[in-house]
């Protein structure tokens, strides 16, 4: 069955089903890229990254810096 | 004694520092990223504006985009400027704690944030109950808050003694141009305070940076001013030399108006008669 969760404000289908964050931000082509990642509300600092699972629940945001005042 | 950042920028060398804080900056002028045509107008401008303080927005990646497209943080380095991180766009102290949450994370610790919580979509005026509440959370947590606000000097007031770095009161609304629309407020706020007060939001040229400089102010934040003239990077220039010429008024002591008499600057006696 795929794995599905809630990324960004929109369900995203993933396949294999990521283990944990760090997993998920491979599996989206982010890793690398200065974000930050936020789990159901609570921030996931990087160096948790890896040990932190994702479950089809979850409520994912994944963000940066861009321009504003 | 070890500065704890030593990547501040400004430091010793400025006789008229900007003191937020512990952090001490030269230049009064804080500048927003938003707005211009791409990043190297942004970059361009924030140079010619001498800015050391820029502010950005924390939003969503933009997942699935090229992976080579040029990002903020490559065309203005948070190792050149000091960022501000906003919350632009929040309507609940909720939504604005969690977005500097998230900056922090980004940032590496950095605690250095603009707070703002909106109430109004179309005048984009601060919801001051959300804004107070979540300065006390911010405030708590570590964050050192500059925090954007109406110009009503009881709020300024309680958002200083929750422990805001900066109050940050608005001269008109955001994005108007509309210059300093009541000066008599600022000048209430700026008697009370001990900590800066910035003017953001609302000023559309150079003399309006000026004259909150004449009152007294800090400093002047801004962005749309500069990304929406003609000719940004020379408004970024105009923008410093207001912010400067305004402090040095403000230092130098205007002269006393006298409303109902005259007074020559030539010499009175020996005039050919």
């Amino acid at each position: 069955m795929t794995f599905r969760c809630a990324v960004n404000g929109a369900v995203r289908s993933f396949d294999p089903a990521p283990a944990d964050v760090a997993a998920l931000v491979r599996a989206l082509a982010l890793e690398g890229k200065r974000i930050a990642v936020e789990k159901n509300g609570e921030v996931v600092p990087r160096s948790r990254w890896a040990e932190t699972p994702v479950a089809p629940s979850d409520r994912l945001e994944i963000i940066g810096a861009v321009g504003g005042g | 004694m070890n500065a704890p950042h030593p990547t501040l920028p400004g430091t010793s060398a400025s006789p008229d520092p900007l003191v937020i804080g512990r952090r001490r900056f030269s230049s009064r002028l804080l500048v927003g990223t938003g707005k211009y045509r791409d990043f190297g107008q942004t970059r361009a401008a924030l140079d010619a504006s001498g800015a050391e303080i820029v502010t950005v927005a924390i939003r969503r990646t933009n997942i699935g985009q090229d992976a080579g497209a040029p990002s903020l943080l490559d065309a203005v380095p948070p190792s050149a400027f000091t960022y501000l991180p906003n919350t632009a766009g929040c309507y609940s102290a909720d939504d604005a704690v969690r977005t500097l949450r998230l900056a922090r994370e980004l940032l590496d610790g950095h605690t250095l944030v603009k707070l703002e919580v909106l109430g109004d979509p179309h005048t984009l005026f601060p919801n001051v109950r959300e804004t107070l509440k979540a300065a006390e959370t911010l405030v708590a947590e570590g964050f050192e808050v500059m925090v954007y606000t109406s110009d009503d000097p009881i709020v300024a007031r309680d958002l200083e003694s929750i422990g805001c770095l900066a109050i940050m009161p608005l001269a008109s609304l955001i994005g108007s141009g509309m210059g300093i629309l009541n000066p008599w407020n600022l000048r209430l706020i700026l008697d009370q305070s001990k900590v800066p007060v910035i003017v953001d939001a609302g000023v559309g040229t150079a003399s309006d940076a000026a004259i909150a400089m004449e009152l007294g102010c800090a400093g002047v934040l801004m962005n749309t001013a500069i990304a929406l003239a003609q000719d940004p990077v020379r408004m970024a220039r105009a923008m410093k030399l207001g912010v400067e010429a305004g402090r040095e008024a403000f230092l130098a002591g205007r002269m006393p108006r006298k409303l109902y008499s005259a007074s020559p600057s030539s010499p009175t006696s020996g005039l050919i008669s």
